[in-house]
């Protein structure tokens, strides 16, 4: 009898009847071979292993996170909700000790949703992770989350999400931006004035294989995770690292995912990328399910696999023994640089950057402020346009927010009502509000 | 006239019906030991003065599976499993003969592994030395593509009494339920050879030559031939019979809730439209958990006989029995004691009743009267409770679109039927504590051989398309054939009811009951780069568990009839 060592829960959403258009790869076909070699594993017969029907998230959840444009709706679908609230589904069951750890097998995905969402950026609207986090951070008090992004592509929306907040650790390990959508992602990025540290990158190069991904596992993102003491550690568990992967260069396998799992021991997992839905992902998702219930994967195997075959060039491996040696060396240097970020002398930091919706064609110009608080983690003002004419102001008062903090936050509110804005918008992460003001 | 057999745990029932009703009703004690016995006891009493070709058929639900099962009396059986990648087969070990060997099979059906011919024919001689007549073979993904297992069975030749592969028992996937399904059908296969034979030589000995069903736990019958090749099916039929027996009295209420409280537990189903709801996956019996085609039943040990005490304070009922209540003689104080003491039962010893619940009185500080209310609340509420969760067990199900997420889809019942020995006092009951329109099941002492006699047969296929790879398979019907790339969903459909009318005509099934439905129908869109390279399409479809055509209407008069010697 095979009994699960850790309860672990599942959330099983293939949308059967949703895709981006036909012949995308987000499309209704993704998760078919996947739910067939999971029923056929009997995998939720196992003892200890328990399959969930998912919730379906409200527009309140997603206003925690994120500020749609010009409304939810008009960003999203009903797919999204169920997606996010199969997130949600298992964090809840986490949380209420109903299982141990439990993985989200849901799409459609949303790790390249940023804060502002003006429509579907790398396949994704909204972020499922963050509207999951902050809704147990508002339901259970959850304080200290860490994210570890094992997607083959940089989690520049949930990076974007936490940018300014100290109190949660984006983790991700990518294919280099030099090589592969979104182009971000750099070991350099670590997090915006008040939250140095709180992000951590590392880049890896293309044809990187298991022994790579376990070496960052095992030699930055552990020690990194040990110190940062997290009540909850969240993986996006994209799986396009795979070698079979039609728009990626990685050379990852089944079993290298499954001890990825075992070594990370994530709480939640969330499904994310992944688009060899034949060679990889059936594989790939019973690896990482038998990791989190703590059961034997060793026989987990792709039917083409050959170790040999997909090993990484010692090139390869030089390169990421040295990024990782820098970035535990930014880690180590994380408290000077925040201190010397905190005494600037500077009330405000302002950056400006441009944010491309790839799905949708949309390029958006944004101007953020935050204001450097010795207090909290600042109030953030964001002012962003598109090139489709569109102009909002997203204001952002933190849940940790000072009262200082959070009554400039309605000022600049009020202020911006005689500016030239097609909406404001307020989000009040303290009284857990989010107001709307659109013009038209 | 057709004949209804229901062997239950204590007694056999059996019913004769004509075109307006019950013509004979027999009861007799149930010898689990010897199973043939009482079915043969109560054939015999049934058909006694009656004209043998005035008999058109005859259904027996026994719990020959289920004991065999339960008393672990399963003859050896030699498995040879092959799996491919994935979790360990070793873990689904059903014995000592018990082989995982080479092979694979992905999910689109195509062979990644060969079967070693060698490796085969090795086992097959030591099962044939090790004295192992029965064999089951069971292959991962074998519902895609049956070939391994087809080939295994040809390399074990004809040596073996039997042989079950694991393609032919569902279309359903789950690996290590299709091991555990075919090996508990190997398992128990010479039990049932033997008994059936000798049914069959009984009846012909006295001239009966009717055809003879067998009721499977989903609530239809199956010819005795075809049984024999699943004898498996009829695994747990004993809650199917009542469900059975109780349909004719549902009324058009979208979905009901039947309760069948028996002396030690209460089964409980739920009808939808008037058709019994099925597992989705197949019944879990006995630590085993199958592809076996079953009602969704729940049963909680509480019932009628069940022991009831004070632990820690609190009423407590069952779930044991240690005899008859004690109004009947028993140790025990019962439910069915404080139904004597309501003055609801008769023709019991009263004082004893009362005798027994008067130390529980005393505990409770309540009046035997009192008390004897407070058991008899709190059976019909925990009864309730437990309905209530089977409910939203249903409901938890999960669903894989965005459709049927949103649509939220979700079980109600509005209507109760209660059968079983104290149906009438219970529904009451239930009646005065929930907002259910509740019915008591006329004929209730023998709805289950009723509803054995009256099921019709029933059966399912799966039809899997994929025009990519140019296959159309059907793994129960040992389908599996070349098709062309413009194959539909609408020939897809058209094949599958086709298939399944000749399945069930050769299960038995008259051509009137043929009641087909479409259980599920879907169709992916296969894209490799950016082009669509092929369809998969699915379809499942059933002959929907229910009652035969030609008997329907006796249903109206099964209301009217009374028993003698029916206790009410
Ligand atoms: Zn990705
Ligand atoms: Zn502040």
């Amino acid at each position: 009898m095979l009994r699960a060592k850790h309860k672990t829960g599942l959330v099983f959403f293939p949308a059967f009847d949703w895709a981006i258009s036909p012949t995308h790869p987000e499309r209704e076909e993704r998760l078919l071979y996947t739910q067939d070699q999971v029923f056929e594993e009997g995998v939720t017969d196992i003892d200890g292993v328990f399959e969930f029907k998912p919730d379906i998230a409200t527009v309140q959840d997603i206003r925690r996170v994120h500020f749609c444009v010009p409304d939810e709706w008009k960003v999203i679908t009903e797919s999204h909700l169920i997606s996010a609230g199969g997130a949600k589904t298992i964090g809840i069951s986490v949380m209420e000790k109903k299982v141990d750890r439990g993985f989200a097998l849901v799409r459609p995905p949303g790790h390249h949703a940023m804060r502002v969402v003006h429509g579907a950026r790398g396949f994704c609207n909204i972020n499922i992770e963050a509207i999951m986090i902050e809704y147990l951070r508002r339901k259970y008090g959850v304080n200290r989350v860490a994210i570890v992004d094992t997607d083959c592509h940089h989690g520049d929306g949930t990076q974007d999400i936490y940018w300014h907040d100290p109190d949660t650790l984006f983790i991700s390990m990518h294919q280099d931006g030099r090589t592969l959508y979104p182009g971000t992602g750099f070991h350099y990025e670590l997090g915006g004035p008040t939250a140095i540290g709180s992000t951590i990158n590392i880049p890896l190069p293309p044809r990187t294989s298991a022994e790579g991904f376990l070496y960052v596992t095992e030699n930055v993102v552990r020690p990194i995770l040990d110190e940062f003491k997290p009540e909850l550690v969240v993986n996006s568990a994209g799986q396009d690292n795979h070698y079979t992967d039609p728009i990626t260069n990685m050379l990852f396998s089944a079993q290298g995912y499954a001890r990825l799992t075992e070594l990370l021991q994530p709480d939640i997992a969330v499904l994310e990328g992944g688009y060899s839905i034949e060679g990889a992902l059936p594989y790939v998702n019973v690896g990482i399910i038998l990791a989190m219930a703590g059961l034997d994967y060793s026989k987990v195997q792709e039917p083409d696999y050959e170790p040999e075959k997909i090993k990484q060039s010692r090139d390869v491996t030089r390169m990421i023994e040295t990024v990782s040696g820098q970035i535990m060396q930014y880690w180590g240097k994380r408290r000077e640089y925040h201190e010397k970020s905190m005494n600037s002398g500077k009330e405000f930091s302002d950056r400006d950057r441009s944010v491309y919706y790839d799905t949708d064609d949309i390029m958006e110009t944004q101007k953020e402020r935050i204001r450097i608080c010795p207090d909290c983690s600042g109030v953030v003002r964001i002012d962003s346009s598109t090139d489709s004419g569109r102009r909002i102001l997203a204001i952002r008062i933190p849940r940790k927010a000072c009262k200082k903090c959070s009554e400039l936050g309605y000022e600049w509110c009020e202020a911006g009502a005689s500016e030239d804005f097609g909406g404001i918008y307020l989000q009040d992460a303290v009284r857990d509000q989010y107001f709307a003001h659109k013009k038209n | 006239m057709i004949i209804g057999l229901d062997v239950g745990g204590t007694n056999t029932d059996v019913v004769l019906l004509n075109d307006e009703g019950i013509v004979r009703q027999v009861k007799v004690p149930t010898n689990q030991t010897d199973l043939l016995h009482s079915v043969w006891m109560g054939l015999e009493e049934v058909t006694r003065d009656i004209p043998p070709e005035s008999i058109h058929r005859a259904v027996l639900s026994t719990t020959l599976t289920t004991n065999c099962v339960a008393e672990c009396k399963l003859t050896p059986v030699g498995m040879i499993v092959s799996s491919g990648p994935g979790i360990d087969p070793e873990c689904y070990r059903t014995g000592e003969h018990y082989f995982a060997v080479a092979g694979s099979i992905d999910h689109r059906g195509r062979e990644i592994q060969p079967v070693d011919a060698a490796e085969i024919e090795a086992i097959a001689s030591r099962l044939r030395s090790e004295g192992v007549r029965h064999v089951g073979v069971a292959g991962k993904f074998s519902i895609r593509n049956p070939k391994h297992e087809l080939q295994i069975e040809e390399i074990l030749g004809s040596d073996f009494d039997y042989v079950i592969l694991g393609h032919r028992i569902s279309g359903n996937l789950s690996f290590p339920r299709r091991i555990a399904t075919a090996h508990v059908n190997a398992a128990v296969y010479p039990t049932h050879k033997r008994f059936f034979e000798a049914v069959r030589d009984s009846l012909a000995r006295k001239g009966f030559t009717f055809p003879i069903y067998v009721l499977k736990a989903d609530g239809g019958t199956i010819s005795f031939d075809t049984a024999l090749d699943y004898p498996g099916q009829s695994i747990l039929s004993g809650p199917a019979a009542s469900v059975m027996g109780s349909l004719p009295f549902a009324s058009d209420a979208e979905e009901t809730l039947v309760l069948d409280v028996g002396g030690t537990t209460t089964d409980m189903a739920v009808l939808i439209r008037n058709a019994p709801l099925l597992d989705p996956v197949g019944i879990d019996m006995g630590g085993f958990k199958t592809l076996i085609r079953a009602l969704k039943t729940q049963s909680i040990g509480l019932g009628g006989e069940s022991v009831v005490r004070i632990a820690d304070g609190a009423l407590k009922i069952g779930p044991d029995r240690q005899g008859p209540a004690m109004a009947y003689g028993g140790p025990a104080p019962t439910v069915t004691d404080a139904l004597f003491v309501l003055g609801q039962l008769s023709g019991g010893d009263v004082d004893a009743a009362r005798r027994g619940l008067t130390p529980l009185a005393e505990k409770m500080g309540a009046s035997v009267e009192e008390a004897a209310d407070r058991i008899f609340d709190h059976a019909c509420k925990t009864i309730m409770r437990a309905a209530a969760d089977m409910i939203a067990d249903v409901n938890s199900k999960p669903v894989y679109t965005v459709h049927e997420l949103l649509d939220g889809y979700q079980v109600k019942p509005t209507e109760v039927l209660v059968l079983g020995g104290p149906a009438p006092y219970f529904a009451m009951r239930f009646a005065a504590l929930t907002d259910f329109h509740v019915t008591v099941v006329p004929q209730w002492q023998v709805a289950n051989a009723i509803g054995a006699a009256l099921a019709r047969t029933t059966c399912e296929i799966t039809l899997f398309v994929d025009t990519e790879r140019g296959i159309a398979s059907i793994p129960e019907e040992a389908y599996y054939q070349p098709i062309k790339k413009d194959f539909d969903r609408e020939k897809a459909i058209e094949l599958a009811y086709e298939m399944l009318r000749q399945k069930a005509l050769r299960f038995g099934a008259e051509p009137g009951d043929l009641d087909v439905e479409l259980l599920e129908d879907v169709e992916f869109n296969m894209v490799r780069g950016f082009y669509t390279t092929g369809r998969i399409i699915r379809v499942r479809v059933q002959i929907k568990p229910g009652l035969i055509h030609q008997y329907r209407s006796i249903a109206g008069m099964l209301t009217s009839y009374c028993p003698i010697g029916a206790r009410s």
